[in-house]
């Protein structure tokens, strides 16, 4: 089954191999990712579409968690969240098809970025099941490229973020024996 | 005086601060600016005979005292050789850092010489790694790096420093504090459920403590006994928890697991509650897990939330440093001990009997012969000699199960082995970690023939810095645990574990220049092996023991713990 997780994690090199890494190490596939930076430059959100059985995923939150770059792994798949994915789409759009594909683009509320005598070039915003049928549709008229973000997740509850406070460092005095080269104190 | 130094004076600055007194290592090209800033340098250097026994090393120093251990290698071929070490460290949460060379920052990428991916590569081998890029980071990172290593759920910290790095110039000052505000540590315990669990503590009738390797990693063997006597609850250490609970406890039972005893696996069946504290319910300790403790609820203690419901859903989670938990606890026992102490006495009196009658119906006891050494009875033999003082450092197989099983231990840290990984070629390096570490110990390694073979090479070490260690070679001329599994699952069909041309260990110690012995019959022994404690220096002794000897009690892979082989197979009587 599919589980939404959202992170915020550090903006450092190597954070998200730490992650993949933990997904791929117990041989669960991603479905989708996608990573940004937030406000805090130094601060990144991630959504991860993952496919892992039910009752692991509390492990997984959990594993996510113990990441030492991972500020918060927040579980979005039965939460209250909003999920929407983008999708650009070029679909061949002959003379006597190009009313009908602005129609459908229309209704699904979907702009052209890109047109020419060939056909079209359209995005389009939505929850990923939407886009699924925008993109099934698109298909009936004949061969279509398609490219998609991956979902992006927003939780709509207030989670507090706990951090971890700076921890002071000890004083060097009491190491002055191995200074003084004596070993074992 | 100026503070401007080179990047591998400050690293070595940074390390006195940790407390860091030695370091297990060997260099290479792009470490050369860290080896000449230690010329000359308080901060001893080990130099041991390959990388992966530099890890070795430095987990069996951390692992005999509870201080980090610290590892050096250089880049490529060292720092992929210490991968083993840093994976070991992982398995049994023990505090290493480990210190790797990298090629120059320009060069990072381009297949340059003795290049490897070495951050990449370590990932998932440690509890977090880090890759210097420039000296600034330098001081911040080591820091980071041990109060990795030594807080919460310890494991290995690797550190991966360029070349370039150890030569640049910068101005040094001390770190004042460190900030990860990622990393959690969850150390108090939640006050109600700790109050929850006194409860369910006194209202047992079957209370059975399970303590693992966390008793150990959190210094908390008092507390323990202390919470043990309070309940008078029969105690189960698993393989890294031996030592956490004096072996000679009256309320000590064994080891539970695949060569757990009688007594502990059938305690654990029969439980109704489970005091598992500091343990992760392994798979070598529960056999099937549907079948595992069917009876108990579950009071699950541990710091790492992750291990918490990971195996086994527990009824009550505690997450917490067991060296603050256990005295709530202990309170909190003490507090209901008055009102709710005795409302179980004739069942707990019962729960006594029957676990008394487990022990006595199928103990662990040596087995002997009047005409080969047994395995049982070296161990027996070499627990004599420890009075469960020694500091015991096993490689992996048969022999480890032998000693887990037969050697008492009376303190924590002394029994040092390789648990959740299993790692051959782990007992002789560890041994010379633990013994400079602990100078005024005995300390044996125990080894097979097979591993001892892997670490051969640091007999030179041992000899080199005149470390007295005994390694005791249990020589069955088999690799015995895999050609037991392949007598009893694979039709005795003995595929590549015979380990034929073993060498002359009089000749092999000799040409070291230490002594060394092979012995053969029961009568050698109990001399044998006081000669080598006797002995002020390294003494190898070869102990020639019966080669088709099998570790019992025995649960085969996928069974129940209850379902234990207790001996082999009776021979099947031929016809007259």
């Amino acid at each position: 089954m599919l589980q939404v997780i959202s992170l915020l994690l550090e903006n450092k090199p190597g954070a998200l191999m730490r992650v993949t890494g933990l997904l791929s190490a117990r041989g669960y596939n991603i479905e989708s990712l996608t990573v940004a930076r937030t406000l805090d430059p130094e601060l990144s959100r991630m959504t991860i579409v993952v496919d892992v059985e039910p009752n692991l995923r509390k492990q997984v939150i959990k594993q996510m968690n113990k990441l030492v770059n991972v500020l918060q792994a927040t579980d979005l798949t039965d939460a209250s969240a909003v999920c929407r994915d983008m999708v650009l789409l070029r679909v061949r759009a002959p003379q006597e098809n190009r009313t009908a594909i602005l129609k459908e683009a229309e209704i699904f509320s979907a702009r052209v970025v890109e047109s020419s005598l060939e056909g079209f070039a359209i995005e389009a915003t939505g929850d990923p099941e939407k886009l699924d049928e925008f993109i099934a549709v698109m298909r009936s008229y004949g061969e279509i490229e398609v490219t998609r973000s991956g979902m992006v997740a927003m939780s709509l509850e207030n989670r507090k973020l706990r951090l971890s406070p700076p921890i002071p460092k000890g004083d060097e005095a009491v190491y002055s024996h191995i200074r003084n080269g004596v070993l074992n104190g | 005086m100026s503070n401007l130094m080179s990047g591998a004076r400050i690293l070595l600055e940074c390390l006195i601060r940790e407390g860091v007194d030695c370091l297990f290592g060997y260099p290479g090209g792009v470490t050369l600016p860290f080896y000449d800033a230690l010329y000359e340098h308080p901060i001893r250097h080990v130099l041991v005979r390959h990388e992966q026994n530099a890890a070795f090393a430095a987990e069996g120093y951390a692992r005999s005292t509870g201080r980090t251990g610290v590892c050096c290698a250089t880049s490529g071929p060292g720092a992929t050789n210490l991968v083993t070490g840093l994976v070991d460290a992982l398995m049994d949460s023990i505090p290493i850092v480990a210190i790797t060379g990298q090629v120059s920052t320009k060069l990072i990428g381009s297949d340059a010489f003795q290049e490897a991916d070495t951050f990449g590569i370590t990932r998932s081998c440690t509890k977090h790694n880090f890759l210097v890029k420039n000296v600034a980071e330098l001081p911040q990172t080591i820091h980071e790096a041990f109060y990795l290593a030594s807080s919460g759920r310890p494991g290995p910290v690797l550190v991966d420093i360029p070349k370039d790095v150890f030569q640049a110039q910068a101005h040094y000052t001390p770190v004042t504090s460190i900030h990860l505000p990622g990393y959690k540590v969850y150390t108090e315990g939640h006050t109600g459920q700790i109050r929850r669990a006194a409860q369910m503590m006194w209202e047992a009738k079957k209370p059975l403590v399970y303590a693992g390797g966390g008793i150990i990693a959190a210094g908390a063997s008092q507390e323990l006994q202390e919470l043990v006597e309070l309940i008078d609850a029969p105690t189960v250490c698993t393989l890294m928890g031996l030592g956490g609970l004096s072996s000679s406890h009256p309320n000590f039972v064994s080891m539970p697991g695949m060569h757990g005893s009688y007594a502990a696996n059938m305690a654990m069946t029969h439980a109704d509650l489970l005091i598992a504290l500091g343990v992760r319910f392994d798979d070598r300790v529960t056999g099937r897990l549907s079948a595992f403790a069917p009876h108990a609820k579950v009071i699950h203690v541990d710091i790492d939330p992750a291990e918490v419901g990971k195996n086994r859903v527990p009824d009550l989670p505690i997450v917490g440093d067991l060296k603050r938990v256990l005295p709530k606890l202990n309170a909190a026992l003490a507090e209901l001990k008055h009102s709710m102490g005795s409302q179980n006495a004739s069942d707990r009196a019962d729960w006594w009997r029957q676990i008394r009658c487990w022990q006595q119906e199928h103990p662990l006891a040596p087995s002997y012969s009047a005409t080969e050494i047994k395995p049982q009875h070296l161990m027996a033999e070499i627990d004599r000699l420890s009075g469960g003082e020694a500091i015991v450092c096993s490689d992996v197989g048969q022999h480890q199960m032998w000693a887990a099983q037969l050697i008492r231990f009376h303190h924590p840290r002394l029994w040092i082995n390789s648990g959740g990984l299993g790692s051959m070629g782990f007992g002789l390096p560890s041994a010379i970690g633990a013994q400079f570490a602990r100078p005024d110990k005995l300390v044996f390694a125990i080894v097979g023939d097979g591993g001892f073979q892997m670490s051969l090479p640091e007999l030179a070490t041992i000899v080199n810095y005149g470390l007295p260690i005994k390694i005791i070679v249990m020589n069955n001329g088999y690799l015995g645990m895999v050609r037991q599994w392949q007598e009893l699952f694979y039709n005795n069909r003995l595929s590549a574990v015979t380990l034929d041309s073993f060498p002359n260990v009089e000749m092999l110690a000799g040409a070291y220049g230490f002594k060394g012995r092979t012995i053969e019959s029961p009568a050698e022994l109990p001399p044998a092996l006081e000669e080598a404690v006797r002995e002020p220096g390294p003494y190898l002794l070869n102990v020639k023991v019966s080669p088709y000897e099998n570790v019992y009690p025995m649960v085969p892979a996928g069974g129940a713990i209850n379902e234990m082989v207790l001996a082999p197979p009776q021979p099947v009587a031929l016809p007259k």
